[in-house]
């Protein structure tokens, strides 16, 4: 029951994402869920967690809660900007597109059934719509800080995924996964910088000199 | 010897970070390099010992992709020698926008090149899928800051595209991972394995809507890192702003590497009984990037993204050739070694020109046959062999696949597919042998003279092995790649 209560909030965070036109508030939103999904794996399974599962629980939580928004903000603060630029896609028309995805992702989840013991329709429901809102942000928004957001956000989808469904996968690749993510965040950290060197600005629909 | 065969680039590319002597770093890659290659030719006669309790093994296909990837890898090597040499200087002029920059620092770039070849050996000898997701997501990280060699904003725009697209690409592929995972316990509540050889005896029970949905998934995810289309679009623009050894480093290795990821899906497709879904798909993306690369090479005006559309081209054979199933399988596996030799020869030529002619421009290129005769003669074998000319080994691997369409009545397919590689070969050679000829002078740019022998040697080693692989397939290599087939489901 607990976990269904996540899984909303999961949701409802991925809906304000679509709506929030602040770096800032997006930021600390990415955090929450992050750390709402390290609890995840401690409430999915059948069994009381054991010693793993706290183990990747915890880094999980602080990687997602409190390394990568430090990284995040850093890079904003480096930016000297606090606001988005005109989307590709407006506010309201983003939220109005969120959710009709929830309600495809709806639809989707049932026709996948049947699930494996101790996974919702619920659950897979939120990370296929999580997996949905990455996607639709980093196609929907100019500065490249919203395209790594929407990157963490999708694979924040997957994760949900993974601790939900599969609670016995091995903990070198649970390990290697998260490590593989924070290298990710932390290469593409860098590259922000550079591009804010370069361009003095960090909206990709001027990254265009290269066509054909 | 598998750790070792991963664990030797992965620390010696640690230690290069810090290793302050030039002159020591390069002669350490060459070093790596060479002992890579030599273990992995002593992995041919003894079979390696699995490690990790079956997480590492090499099987035949796993074995023919390293094969590839550390004989590319020795081959750019020795070019990087050559390579830095040119670049390590202060200040670089862009050759075509003549702004002033900075090269990464030299270090970096050869820790990454080495780190890259860990990665890329892992990929090869992982027998577990996330393990594999890991060691290709490892790969992306690794190599974006070997695109970023050069600093200036174009290649940054790259570097930018490409970290970008294949991370978004690659979770998609965790999520196939995952849903792999689900097909296994969602029946009979047995243990999710995801050992590839734990998930074959039993594939007939995994859940076929789950399994089709995690090939989906895995098809996108790791067809983006290959480059199918539509999911390419991050590589031309990598493949044009990064250093030419290290283009031809993601064209013949890389993408073959990533292909591995679709290869082993595809395996547990066919034994669980989705065989037909599969290839259905593979054929489909197979036919569309073929057809995207035929549009784009023709009239294309610069000569590294000729090539990196070429990459398309060939992925989408390969995507055909294991869409076609049975001797398609053989063609496609023969046709990733024709054209990892050929295309990472003719990138590392690529860059003689570049660095003869200072321009990408192919209009600008003029009289290579003359002002520098064992570039040009090379990019002129290069151009035959990529396009699938008798006697190299690409006529022959074009041929299986062509063949193994129209055997299993695919005519469709295969009337098409000529066409567009009609279409291409013309493209390629208006491109390619205006370069080749003419007079030097002719040419508006400047040309310096010909270039370092060191610089010609990996691309005419590179050229001899794909001419002689037109004129007879060695007895080991035909068994190597029959039995990788025969895993796959295809027979000769």
């Amino acid at each position: 029951m607990k976990l269904d209560w996540i899984l909303v909030l999961l949701v409802l965070g991925n809906l304000r994402l679509l709506a929030s036109t602040r770096l800032g508030a997006k930021i600390r939103t990415v955090a929450a869920q992050g750390v709402l999904l390290g609890l995840v794996p401690l409430l999915a399974g059948m069994h009381a967690p054991g010693l793993r599962a706290a183990f990747v629980a915890v880094v999980g939580m602080t990687l997602k809660g409190v390394v990568f928004p430090w990284l995040l903000f850093r890079a904003v603060r480096e930016t000297r900007i606090s606001r988005d630029v005109q989307p590709y896609v407006g506010y309201s028309a983003s939220v109005l597109i969120g959710v009709i995805g929830l309600a495809a992702m709806f639809l989707l989840s049932e026709r996948l059934a049947p699930f494996p013991a101790g996974a919702s329709s619920l659950l897979v429901t939120a990370a296929l719509f999580s997996v949905f809102t990455g996607l639709f942000l980093i196609v929907s928004r100019k500065r490249a800080i919203n395209q790594v957001l929407g990157f963490l956000v999708l694979e924040n989808g997957v994760y949900l995924f993974g601790a939900g469904v599969m609670s016995e996968t091995s903990l070198l690749v649970e390990v290697g996964i998260l490590l593989d993510v924070f290298v990710a965040v932390f290469v593409m950290g860098i590259a922000l910088f550079h591009i804010n060197r370069e361009f003095d600005h960090i909206e990709t629909d001027r990254l265009s000199s290269l066509k054909n | 010897m598998l750790l070792a065969l991963i664990l030797l680039p992965a620390i010696t590319g640690a230690a290069a970070f810090f290793i302050p002597s030039t002159a020591f770093r390069r002669a350490l890659l060459v070093c790596v390099a060479s002992a890579h290659a030599a273990m992995t030719g002593l992995a041919w006669r003894l079979d390696p010992a699995p490690a990790l309790s079956g997480w590492l093994m090499m099987d035949d296909a796993g074995l023919l992709f390293l094969s590839i990837t550390s004989g590319l890898f020795l081959a750019a090597s020795v070019y990087a020698l050559g390579y830095l040499a040119r670049e390590s200087k202060d200040e670089m002029t862009d050759l075509e926008e003549h702004f002033l920059f900075r090269n990464a620092p030299e270090a970096g770039f050869i820790g990454c090149l080495l780190l890259f070849l860990a990665a890329m050996t892992l990929v090869t000898v992982s027998r577990h899928f996330g393990l594999l997701w890991i060691a290709v997501e490892a790969t992306t990280l690794v190599s974006a800051p070997l695109i970023y060699f050069h600093r200036h904003h174009r290649s940054l725009e790259a570097t930018w595209k490409y970290l970008l697209i294949c991370s978004v690409g690659i979770a998609l592929a965790l999520l196939g991972n995952f849903f792999l995972g689900v097909s296994a316990v969602s029946i009979d509540g047995g243990r999710a394995s995801l050992v590839i050889d734990e998930l074959l005896p039993r594939a007939r029970s995994l859940n076929p809507a789950w399994l089709k949905a995690a090939f989906a998934l895995m098809l996108v995810g790791y067809g983006t890192k290959m480059g199918l289309a539509p999911l390419h679009t991050w590589l031309p623009d990598a493949h044009s702003e990064s250093p030419s050894l290290v283009s031809a480093l993601l064209s013949g290795a890389l993408l073959n590497c990533a292909f591995l990821g679709v290869v082993r899906i595809q395996q547990v497709c066919n034994a669980g009984g989705q065989g037909a879904f599969s290839q259905k798909a593979l054929l489909t993306l197979g036919l569309l990037s073929v057809a995207v690369a035929a549009v784009f090479l023709v009239g294309q005006t610069d000569f590294k993204r000729l090539l990196a559309y070429s990459s398309v081209e060939h992925m989408g054979l390969l995507a055909i050739g294991f869409g076609l199933g049975q001797a398609g399988v053989f063609g496609a596996f023969f046709h990733a070694v024709n054209h990892s030799l050929v295309k990472a020869m003719l990138f590392l030529l690529a860059g003689n020109v570049l660095s003869c002619y200072g321009t990408k421009s192919i209009a600008q290129v003029r009289g290579l046959l003359r002002s520098s005769p064992g570039t040009g003669a090379l990019w002129v074998a290069g151009f035959l062999a990529i396009t699938g000319t008798p006697p190299f080994g690409l006529f022959f691997s074009k041929f299986i696949i062509l063949k193994a369409a129209f055997d299993q009545g695919q005519l469709f397919v295969g009337v098409v597919l000529l066409v567009l590689l009609a279409v291409i070969f013309i493209a390629m050679a208006t491109a390619c042998l205006g370069m080749a000829q003419g007079s030097a002078e002719s040419s508006a740019a400047r040309v310096t003279g010909p270039c370092h022998w060191l610089t010609l040697v990996p691309s005419a080693t590179l050229a001899a092995v794909a001419l002689a692989l037109g004129i007879g397939i060695p007895e080991s290599l035909n068994h190597l790649l029959s039995m990788a087939a025969r895993t796959i489901g295809g027979v000769l």
